[in-house]
């Protein structure tokens, strides 16, 4: 057991928990269900998956610093109502301005959200509660009831989500899914090393201590709702490219399946501990257990919404007891034997 | 004499005014607008959302949330059509509805009380999962063809030219201020909101507030559930879906703060007249419900910039004219 406490951090434990739990519910299901292991399947999750972890991967980034961005499902439907509506008035615009709209329109929406936050100090919860519906109704108003549909898009956009880059025994890497993976890496890399990354875990473990230190709170929260509202936007764009037709109703709730994949992906929404890579697994544990047990028990879709309420709620209840006796057991042996010899020392100075 | 001025220069003094602000522009706008009819309907159109606002404020006040009521809403009538649909009687489905509410209400509270966990992700979770569980009892289907007697309550007047929703409204407004404003346990309810600790080391029994307050806003929520299908005559997955926003609005744009502690029923009761009378001006202007909803979001977060703004002014002003004494 000792090598456990020495190799790992509680967090990580938790982590490797869930790949367990992930690895368990495909044995599990691969007996029940025939053909379950099918690429058909597996595309399908890693598909919907990959937008729900732009997304969340953003909303991490504000769940660190104790904040939360509930306006996120409104502003995917947003970008990509905007970037479609553009797209179909202007069939030969380039990709990349096609996206880099999408994420330039997040980023103003998410700085909205951090400006009031972070400036006008209302609480986060608040704002975004607030934006979430503005944000909404602005989109409502300016498409007066019109829908983007596929036919209407340029055809490169229509061939982006069956497109393949590598295919290993059927199971296909689609673009979205890649680029999902790889900005989970990036940021994962970037709250963990960069500075900016180590000051949101400092703001969202004690905001006053943050302050104290002379952190600029301000500038940093201000920053994670803007990164925020980017990748959303990204997400935007690839909520496009997967469904093609885009109402004004589109992304709706999204919000809610973001931070259920963050919170069972073990992120606090007390701010200062969370991983990418534990939202990642979160959402595709979710998307998962979602698609399996609507194969297995044949059960409506109905039940999508009470199996996510209660599985948010499961995450949190086991965190709250386990996570607390998982670090509890690590700071008592931290306490207790640091290092061998050096106790051995300390004794032989007393005697 | 400045200090006689900034007594009345409260949150509700100014809440007053903006009131009667609003109730000119609309009086200008439509002579109809006056009428008692008008004023009841007013009124009626969201009679639900008013109801669960008082129990919101306590809880607010109490500095917790409660986001899953509109999903409690959903689902007491949801529980009620279901019964009603498999021919049980009546009396029984409505007892059923505001049991479900309850229930929802003891595992809200047991959830927040007993385990400790942040009442904003178990009402979140509250929020999904009881609004599933609507729809997983009444799919895509709606009902509706309740007796006679149940949809005329909803719609017709009760006593005079009241609907008994209206009447109700009022006896838990009388309820509300007696117990917030002038009783022990509302007394309570400041305290814990203000500072837990400090509470639980004062004896108080933190667990045992919090709990009351949740089962009680579970109850109060099925009732308006079901007040909100008997005026309806009809009942879906997505009945009171997203009524949450509204409510919450009412409660912090009354001067409650989200942090618990402060505010009063009497800031609320202004803030319910004020979006109430809002939203039905919007609509005899013609603005669709789908503005109105954004500018009540509009409103939700200028109600708590607006003082933020105010306070680093007045701060910023006394720098300026601090004046050292020698």
């Amino acid at each position: 057991m000792n090598w456990i406490r020495r190799t790992f951090r509680p967090e990580q434990v938790r982590e490797l928990i869930l790949v367990l739990l992930i690895g368990l519910i495909f044995a599990f299901f691969s007996t029940q269900i025939t053909g379950y292991f099918s690429p058909r399947i597996f595309n399908r999750i890693t598909a919907d998956v990959a937008i729900i972890t732009v997304v969340a991967v953003g909303e991490v980034l504000v769940l660190l610093t104790r904040n939360y961005d509930l306006s996120v499902g409104s502003i995917v439907g947003v970008s990509a109502y905007i970037t479609g509506t553009l797209l179909t008035r202007n069939q030969s615009m380039p990709p990349l301005q096609a996206v880099a709209i999408a994420v330039a329109l997040g980023a103003l929406m998410g700085l909205i959200n951090g400006a009031l936050v972070s400036y006008g100090k209302v609480p986060s919860i608040i704002v975004t509660f607030g934006t979430l519906a503005i944000y909404r109704s602005v989109l409502v108003e300016i498409s007066n009831a019109k829908t983007v549909v596929t036919s209407q898009l340029p055809q490169w956009l229509l061939d982006l989500p069956g497109a393949n880059l590598m295919t290993v025994g059927g199971f296909d890497l689609r673009p979205m899914v890649l680029m999902a993976l790889i900005i989970v890496v990036l940021f994962q890399l970037i709250i963990t090393y960069l500075p900016w990354g180590r000051q949101l875990h400092a703001i969202g473990s004690s905001p006053e201590a943050a302050r104290i230190g002379g952190l600029p709170a301000q500038k940093i929260v201000l920053v994670a709702y803007i990164v925020c509202g980017a990748l959303a936007g990204l997400a935007g764009f690839m909520y496009l490219v997967r469904f093609g037709n885009i109402t004004v109703v589109a992304a709706q709730g999204m919000e809610m399946q973001v931070v259920a994949a963050a919170v069972v992906g073990g992120v606090s929404t007390n701010g200062g501990t969370g991983t990418m890579i534990g939202a990642l697994l979160g959402a595709f544990m979710i998307n998962l257990l979602q698609q399996s047990l609507l194969r297995w028990l044949q059960i409506s879709e109905f039940w999508i919404d009470a199996l996510l309420g209660a599985l948010i709620l499961l995450a949190v209840l086991v965190d709250h007891i386990i996570m607390d006796k998982l670090r509890t057991i690590w700071a008592r042996s931290a306490l207790q034997v640091t290092d061998p010899a050096s106790e051995i020392k300390e004794s032989s100075h007393v005697a | 004499m400045l200090h006689k001025i900034e007594r009345f220069l409260t949150w509700e003094s100014l809440l007053v005014v903006l009131l009667a602000v609003i109730v000119v522009i609309n009086a200008v706008q439509t002579p109809f607008y006056l009428r008692p009819e008008n004023q009841i309907n007013l009124f009626q159109l969201s009679i639900e959302k008013i109801i669960v606002a008082l129990i919101m404020t306590f809880i607010i006040i109490n500095a917790e949330i409660d986001l899953s009521v509109a999903s409690i809403m959903g689902l007491a009538a949801c529980t009620t059509a279901y019964l009603w649909t498999n021919k049980y009687p009546m009396e029984l489905c409505i007892l059923a509805g505001l049991l479900s509410g309850v229930a929802a209400g003891i595992f809200n509270g047991f959830m927040v009380s007993k385990i400790g966990l942040p009442s904003l992700v178990v009402t979140l979770a509250g929020l999904i999962g009881y609004r599933g569980l609507a729809r997983v009892l009444l799919e895509d289907q709606s009902v509706g063809q309740f007796p006679e007697w149940f949809n005329r309550l909803g719609q017709q007047p009760f006593i005079g030219p009241f609907p008994i929703a209206l009447i109700i409204f009022f006896i838990l407004l009388i309820i509300a201020i007696v117990i917030l404003q002038y009783s022990g346990f509302g007394r309570l309810v400041y305290v814990v909101g203000n500072n837990k600790d400090v509470a639980r080391f004062s004896g108080v029994n933190v667990g045992r507030v919090k709990m009351t307050l949740y089962i009680a806003s579970g109850f109060i929520a099925a009732l308006a559930g079901l007040l909100y299908t008997a005026r309806l005559g009809a009942v879906r997955g997505d009945t009171a879906l997203g009524f949450e926003l509204d409510v919450i609005t009412m409660v912090l744009l009354g001067g409650v703060s989200i942090f618990g502690g402060s505010g009063s029923i009497w800031g609320v009761l202004l803030s319910i007249l004020i979006i109430l009378n809002l939203r039905n001006g919007m609509g005899l202007a013609n603005i669709s419900g789908n503005t109105q909803t954004g500018v009540i979001g509009l409103l939700l977060i200028i109600s708590v910039l607006g003082p933020n703004l105010a306070r680093e002014a007045r701060a910023a002003w006394n720098r300026r004219t601090y004046v050292p004494r020698a």
